[in-house]
């Protein structure tokens, strides 16, 4: 019932004037930016400046949306979660009445065009990105849920993926409130839909599935058996298999984890890629834990981090030991 | 009336019923019973009459439910949407009601500031995420829907999954129509999971009349049949409910 009267009314013509009910702003409509499930976005001009419009007759998700949005607000340095939210208004017309929330415009290239454009090698760089982006939504208590590449642009330049469509995200430990099948591990049969960080990250090497599938493919046999044959049968993935494999599998708690696996992955030397087994102890060059398990990579990073607080150390020692002598020098003078 | 537990009947069928009672006034008493009904059509090449669309539509309007028509591929992704949302729906209505008796009558959620309905909005939200929720899914299984009870089952098992990640309980029962020997067959008691379906599903025979409405009746004494026994065992939750209220 809903949905065959939700498509209508939202529709509107360039040019045509948003006058807000409650806050009495203005917004002329330039152009139709996408639309999903749950209403319309449009490209506005406001009083100052373009903005990013999304309007729906179903004034509740409209007001979960912006609920979300005021959060991310709440919350310090997430600003690169999603856009951030300028008005929230009700827009009266023919006697009906369509809710609608104005935010930041960002301008950029969906997140499959910027890599057919800029090539693959931007890929794991991005999810990279993404993955810092989604430690940081996690720990504030978020699930992104509907995480796909057609929530996603790229902006910039320099670069930066961001996410646009909020409309998925949920209270972490609560179910899911949106997803699409490709990227959702209930449709695999690889888990449930309870929002925990383990189900974006499937989402995250769905995504990188589908870098190398862009029509993306059907459920034949499901399970990790079809993902895994998908992977495999792609160069350009295997390279990352056993990090997207683990994410297929919920074996990473944190993005974190998986960021920090992906990232060792890529700054291996390419000749290393076999020749250096597990066995050899940890030496000095930190860029090898081709086999390591996410405890030993961990370890690594501090190891790094140890040696550089070392330096640190020595640096601080010989300032304030020259400052002192400084001091005593002109004192004595 | 509101238990602290959302009631919905969920209606799968591809045309339009041809025995027994009006299913559109079936619905209407469903409603009065505080029991929401709503309808998915399934078309596959074929597209579905305008009188079994009108159907289709009169039934979850007079159930105060949605209805949605899809092709079967989008099966699974509709039944768990069509459910969420019809659960949204209800939940908004109660706290609308609510409102009223706070603000006067003619106030409800959508006539508050935006900034307001955030606060309520957040409400509906743990509800839906916290409610115990009873879904009757009545299976039409006219000879036409043959080559489509897969994606049912499917669909069916999808939802258990989507349902089943909220903290409240869920209790789900499965009806085919017609039945072998009645207007309606009883292929699943309430249970809190839907696994059990797969091998019932790849047993059901198909074939003869669609009797919606009569189907409609049997199902709705089921819903007043089972409290009486679960109540014994769950009565203490229910009393939870009210005071979160």
């Amino acid at each position: 019932m809903m949905n065959h009267t939700l498509k209508n009314p939202c529709k509107v013509s360039p040019g045509t004037i948003i006058k807000g009910k409650w806050h009495g702003n203005q917004y002329t409509i330039i152009k139709e930016l996408g639309f999903g499930a749950n209403g319309v976005v449009y490209l506005a001009k406001g009083r100052n400046g373009q903005v990013a419009l999304k309007m729906s007759t179903n004034g509740m998700s409209i007001t979960s949306e912006v609920n979300v949005l005021k959060s991310f607000a709440k919350v310090q340095g997430t600003s690169t979660l999603g856009p951030s939210l300028l008005d929230v208004d009700d827009w009266e017309v023919n006697r009906s009445k369509i809710s609608f929330y104005v935010m930041d415009y960002l301008q950029g290239i969906d997140f499959l065009s910027f890599i057919e454009q800029k090539g693959k090698s931007w890929m794991p760089i991005l999810i990279l990105q993404l993955l810092n982006d989604l430690a940081n939504l996690h720990d504030n208590g978020w699930v992104f849920g509907d995480l796909k590449p057609e929530n996603l642009i790229v902006t910039g330049p320099p670069p930066k993926i961001r996410c646009i469509d909020v409309g998925g995200t949920t209270v972490r430990g609560r179910a899911i409130k949106e997803f699409t099948e490709f990227y959702d591990r209930g449709y695999w049969g690889l888990g449930s839909r309870k929002a925990e960080p383990s189900y974006d990250l499937f989402a995250v090497a769905m995504i990188m599935i589908n870098t190398a599938y862009p029509k993306r493919f059907k459920k034949t046999i499901g399970g990790l058996k079809q993902l895994t044959e998908a992977i495999c049968q792609k160069p350009e993935l295997t390279k990352f298999n056993k990090v997207m494999i683990k994410a297929l599998q919920g074996h990473y708690s944190t993005a974190i984890q998986m960021r920090t696996e992906l990232l060792a992955k890529l700054t291996q030397p390419k000749q290393d890629d076999r020749k250096q087994p597990s066995a050899v102890p940890i030496t000095k060059k930190s860029n090898k834990s081709v086999k390591s398990s996410p405890p030993l990579s961990r370890q690594h990073y501090r190891k790094t981090k140890k040696r550089k607080g070392w330096m640190d150390f020595f640096v601080i020692l010989a300032l304030l030991g020259a400052l002192y002598g400084f001091y005593i020098f002109t004192k004595l003078l | 009336m509101y238990t602290g537990k959302l009631r919905q009947v969920l209606l799968i069928t591809d045309g339009c019923s041809n025995q027994g009672e009006d299913p559109i006034a079936m619905a209407a008493l469903a409603k009065e019973q505080g029991i929401t009904v709503n309808v998915i059509g399934v078309m596959e090449h074929d597209v579905i009459d305008e009188k079994g669309m009108t159907e289709i539509e009169g039934i979850a309007a007079s159930g105060g439910g949605i209805s949605q028509i899809v092709y079967a591929e989008a099966l699974s992704q509709t039944v768990q949407m069509v459910t969420r949302k019809a659960m949204n729906q209800t939940i908004q209505g109660v706290v609308n009601r609510e409102l009223q008796q706070i603000l006067g009558r003619s106030k409800t959620m959508e006539d508050l500031p935006p900034e307001k309905r955030g606060e309520v909005m957040e409400i509906v939200d743990e509800l839906g995420e916290t409610v115990d929720l009873e879904v009757l899914i009545l299976v039409d299984t006219s000879a036409s829907m043959k080559t489509k009870l897969p994606t049912v089952k499917e669909a069916l098992l999808d939802l258990s999954l989507s349902l089943n990640a909220r903290t409240g309980e869920n209790l789900f029962s499965v009806y085919a129509f017609p039945g072998k020997r009645a207007d309606v067959e009883k292929l699943l008691d309430w249970t809190p999971n839907l696994q059990s379906l797969t091998s019932i599903f790849s047993k059901l025979s198909t074939g003869g009349i669609t009797p919606t409405g009569p189907a409609l009746r049997a199902a709705l004494s089921s819903f007043n049949q089972k409290p009486s026994l679960r109540s014994l065992l769950a009565s203490d939750d229910e009393s939870y409910f009210e005071e979160s209220m």
